[in-house]
């Protein structure tokens, strides 16, 4: 099974503090920088609609987003354009850039904290992964490697999202922290 | 590009129609084609116009970033997707619903999309079609696979074609119409998709279906084709027909449509569409794209000569069987519902559930039902509420839904008793916005968000408008409370302001040097009677004080009014110069220091273009020439109105003139001071030369159109004008105007040399 467009999706500890008026201004500056990898280029404001994707970064490569899908806060990492390498290197490139996003937003608004035990794997492709226990079964030994690399020897719960006319998704769970070095 | 494309054409095979399958390989191998470089690059821009993926904004490689203009690092050894756009820029996706008609497993697989290919948000247009965002050409194919699998094309979306047959919402349900519209706009939809004769058009053609003549559901004097149900008794018989209207329109210049047919019988209505086709195809404009639409081959030739000419054709098409074949069992078909009819049962003091009772549910023909209209903030929703929605659909109704012209969906067929059940399975998904149909439900256009067009951000305004009166709106006063508001983020009138109470295009000013973000207010439209009205710009007022203009007019209605008096009327009888004055002062800009918040745009921190500040103003302390002439222009061209207003139309159409001639003298001015407009030949020689034969005043999109209006004006100067072609004349000033202010500020950009 090939798992592209790898969605990783990093909660916000807690209720959302910061001003998204001030999220919109520090996406322009990214893009003006153009300062993560890839064309960045547009910023999107859905605020108006319930639990959506609130204020997006739109890029070639990959969107980033302040998402309040489920009325739940997170960062968003949607991954568009294909990878090469092998499924584990594809969710740690979702995993790493959505994270390095979060490091970069908690620098610049100091009382934003996103979970180091919480976030969200999805696969953004029902063609290639469509929801079923299958597809489950043939993506556990990747996401399981991938999970292994950032938690140390820690209990970690997998609880996929169960209605079929959703995309693939498991949520992930654990007691202790993962371990990233900090962004330079 | 996603991984998957592959697959979904394998996995979809045998599910969509020959013909269409054949149609979406097609245009797989033309993207192929152009891929490769061979294919023209014009030729695919309309090749893929027709499927429905269009440009968006920053599709050219650039983005300004408030100080300057910036190159996206794009990959620029990929060929061109048309005409200065990047291959990877993405584009939107723009979806045909004929006559807003949806099925749940519809909404599904749109829910699917726009997760996957989009950003998570579908948008439901002013002509009932769905659009997605930031799509990627390549993706495309396998996009329209998908929706061709449950039934839907985006062919034809775009492009010099048959667009999206409208169509009421109510239809079939309606308490006013004369009969159901529904089979009619769908059998016209699917004889017209592709159809041969309708391949050759100069610019779109937009057809619309409404039942009754009284609402505004179908909108049917603002299209290039307007039928509106009418029964006539012939012969002691009851006979259902259309009165066709045709040649209407908004966009830049906007046209009542005219009368074509009082009652055209529904068997003529397809081989009429045919022949109309066939003549626009013909006879239509095809070099000067402003010129192109319907509206100006009906002015041209007068309403006798044009009906003559489709009625010719029309007696030399060869007969069709499709023609007539759908009528057979018509008048039997309709909708039915899954529910049995109920009554509304008690609300129990829930005042959150009874105002949207009060403003979202209209009592259908049929006894103990009701169609619940489910109103979108801006027409937008995400996927998860698109298949709660088509769970909600299953539930209630038998499996149907549509989409409407005010950007939202209707659900038809609600029993009553179910009422207190919709609302909360409505609610518990974020779909329970009341105020449908009034002062909150605000009509946007993309606006500068997502539109190549853009000039200010329409969304943004409509936002602050709906957030400021989301809580206080249900305790205004009703009268407030009915009116329509509508917003475009240019004059292109996307958003449909003409046809609003109160409506508001985007337009920029350079004060003092800055450019700032300025909407039109556009007062006089009528949204009933099928848009029986148009409004004409008053006063342009910065971005940032619309809210307060908006306050000011609605307090101001609210005070003066007679009992019951429409706001279209009150506006008449107060008139234009009275609503002006108490705006006046809102127009004004404070200066940038410690106003910077005026020179940005709503929900966009960046500094409105201030990079296209000026080299030399000084801090912006001078009032130039220019900015004394083109207000004149702009005075001169209300007083226009106002004489319109008063029935001198043949003042109203010289004033108009006149004041295209001072904003033409305004941009002269900036190049050589010894012109004067007592010699308008000299001004427009000069124009001409300074500005049209050196390219400066051709607009990116629009290319010469603006000039032409002023070519036009001049040479025909010493013309008697009636209030048809004095309000024409208006219209064309202001955007002539508008023109020389973007010119201005081109030119003070980029300098004089291009
Ligand atoms: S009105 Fe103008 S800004 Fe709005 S969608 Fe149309 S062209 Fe674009």
């Amino acid at each position: 099974m090939d798992l592209q467009h790898v969605n990783i999706k990093i909660f916000v500890e807690g209720e959302l503090t910061v001003d998204l008026d001030d999220v919109i201004k520090v996406f322009h500056e990214l893009i003006s920088q153009q300062a993560l990898p890839g064309v960045l280029l547009d910023v999107g404001d859905y605020r108006h609609v319930p639990a959506g994707p609130s204020v997006l970064m739109v890029g070639h490569e990959a969107d980033y987003c302040l998402d309040n899908g489920g009325h739940r806060y997170g960062l968003l990492y949607r991954r568009k354009a294909p990878l090469a390498g092998s499924n584990e290197d594809r969710l740690r490139q979702a995993f790493d850039a959505a994270f390095h996003l979060c490091q970069l937003l908690e620098s610049k608004f100091p009382t934003l904290k996103f979970s180091r035990r919480e976030f969200q794997i999805i696969i953004n492709d029902r063609g290639l992964a469509p929801n079923t226990p299958e597809t489950l079964e043939a993506a556990k030994p990747a996401i399981e490697s991938f999970l292994n690399g950032i938690f140390d020897n820690t209990q970690v719960s997998l609880e996929p999202d169960t209605d079929p006319r959703r995309r693939f998704a498991v949520a992930v769970k654990s007691a202790t922290d993962f371990a990233l070095p900090a962004a330079s | 590009m996603k991984a998957s494309n592959e697959l979904w054409k394998t996995r979809l095979t045998g599910q969509i129609t020959d013909g269409l399958a054949e149609e979406i390989d097609t245009f797989e191998m033309q993207i192929e084609l152009r891929r490769q470089d061979k294919m023209d690059e014009k030729v695919f821009a309309e090749t893929r116009l027709r499927r429905g993926a269009y440009g968006q904004r920053y599709d050219n490689g650039q983005r300004h970033d408030g100080s300057e203009s910036k190159t996206l690092p794009y990959d620029t050894t990929k060929h061109t997707k048309g005409p200065d756009t990047v291959w990877d820029a993405p584009g939107m996706l723009r979806i045909k619903i004929p006559y807003g008609g949806m099925n749940p497993e519809q909404l599904e697989v749109l829910a699917e999309l726009a997760e996957e290919y989009s950003d998570d948000i579908a948008h439901i247009t002013t002509r009932q079609d769905f659009q997605l965002h930031y799509v990627h050409i390549e993706n495309t194919p396998t996009i329209m696979r998908r929706l061709a699998a449950v039934g839907i094309t985006t062919r034809e979306a775009c492009g010099n074609s048959i667009r999206n047959v409208c169509g009421c919402p109510f239809a079939g349900v309606c308490q006013d119409e004369a009969f159901d519209v529904t089979p009619y706009a769908d059998a016209f939809t699917y004889f017209m998709l592709g159809h041969p004769d309708a391949q050759n058009f100069g610019r779109k053609f937009k057809p619309s279906f409404s039942g009754c003549h009284q609402h505004s559901c179908g909108l049917a004097a603002m299209h290039d084709m307007g039928m509106t149900a009418v029964v006539r008794e012939v012969d002691g018989e009851r006979k259902r027909g259309f009165r066709v209207v045709v040649g209407g329109g908004l966009g830049a210049v906007p046209r009542q449509a005219k009368l074509f047919d009082e009652f055209l019988p529904v068997e003529e209505l397809l081989p009429i569409a045919q022949a109309m086709s066939k003549v626009f195809g013909k006879h239509g404009e095809k070099k000067m794209r402003s010129r192109a639409r319907l509206k100006f081959l009906v002015d041209k030739w007068g309403i006798d000569k044009f009906k003559e000419e489709v009625l010719a054709e029309r007696a030399n098409l060869t007969p069709d069987p499709r023609w007539t074949e759908y009528l057979e069992h018509i008048e039997e078909e309709t909708e039915k519902p899954s529910r049995p009819p109920g009554d509304l049962p008690a609300l129990n003091g829930n005042e959150r559930m009874n105002h949207w009772v009060k403003t979202n549910l209209r009592e259908q023909r049929q006894e103990g039902y009701v169609a619940a209209t489910v109103a979108l903030p801006l027409g937008d929703l995400t996927s998860d509420q698109l298949r709660s929605l088509a769970d909600i659909v299953r539930q209630f109704t038998n499996g149907t839904i549509r989409t409407t012209v005010e950007q939202n969906f209707v659900i038809r067929w609600v029993s009553k008793a179910d009422v207190p059940a919709l609302f909360n399975a409505l609610d518990a998904v974020g779909l329970s916005e009341p105020g449908a149909s009034n002062i909150l439900d605000i009509v946007a256009c993309p606006g500068t968000d997502t539109c190549k067009l853009g000039i200010s951000s329409s969304r943004g305004l409509a936002a602050e408008i709906r957030s400021r009166l989301a809580e206080t709106s249900f305790k205004l006063d009703q009268a407030v409370q009915d009116l329509h508001i509508k917003v475009s983020g240019c004059f292109n009138s996307c958003g449909q302001h003409h046809v609003a109470d109160i409506g508001f295009f985007g337009a920029n000013r350079t004060v003092k040097g800055f450019k700032v973000p300025h909407f039109q207010v556009v007062l006089g439209g009528q949204w009933e009677e099928n848009a029986g009205s148009y409004g004409l710009p008053i006063v342009a007022i910065p971005s940032k004080k619309v809210p307060n203009a908006l306050d000011r007019i609605t307090s101001f209605y609210l005070t003066q009014k007679q009992p019951n008096e429409r706001f279209v009327k009150f506006v008449k009888r107060i008139g234009k110069t009275k609503m002006r004055e108490i705006l006046e002062d809102l127009a004004e800009v404070p200066d940038y220091e410690g106003n910077e918040d005026f020179y940005a745009d709503w929900g966009d921190p960046r500094q409105y273009s201030i990079g296209d500040i000026g080299k030399g103003e000084c801090a912006g302390e001078v009032v130039s020439q220019y900015e004394f002439e083109t207000a004149a222009a702009e005075r001169i061209v209300f007083g226009a109105q106002v004489s319109l207003e008063e029935g001198d139309a043949q003042k109203a159409g010289e004033d108009a003139y006149r004041a295209m001639i001072k904003a033409a003298k305004a941009l002269v001015l900036v190049q050589y001071d010894d012109v004067t407009e007592e010699d308008p030949d000299e001004v427009v020689d000069e124009f001409k030369e300074r500005y049209v034969d050196t390219e400066l005043f051709l607009d990116p999109f629009a290319g010469s159109k603006f000039a032409d209006y002023l070519f036009d004006a001049h040479q025909q100067v010493g013309r008697t004008f009636d209030a048809d072609s004095a309000h024409h004349l208006i219209e064309e000033t202001q955007l002539f105007i508008e023109a020389v202010h973007s010119c201005y500020n081109r030119v003070r950009t980029q300098g004089l040399n291009r």
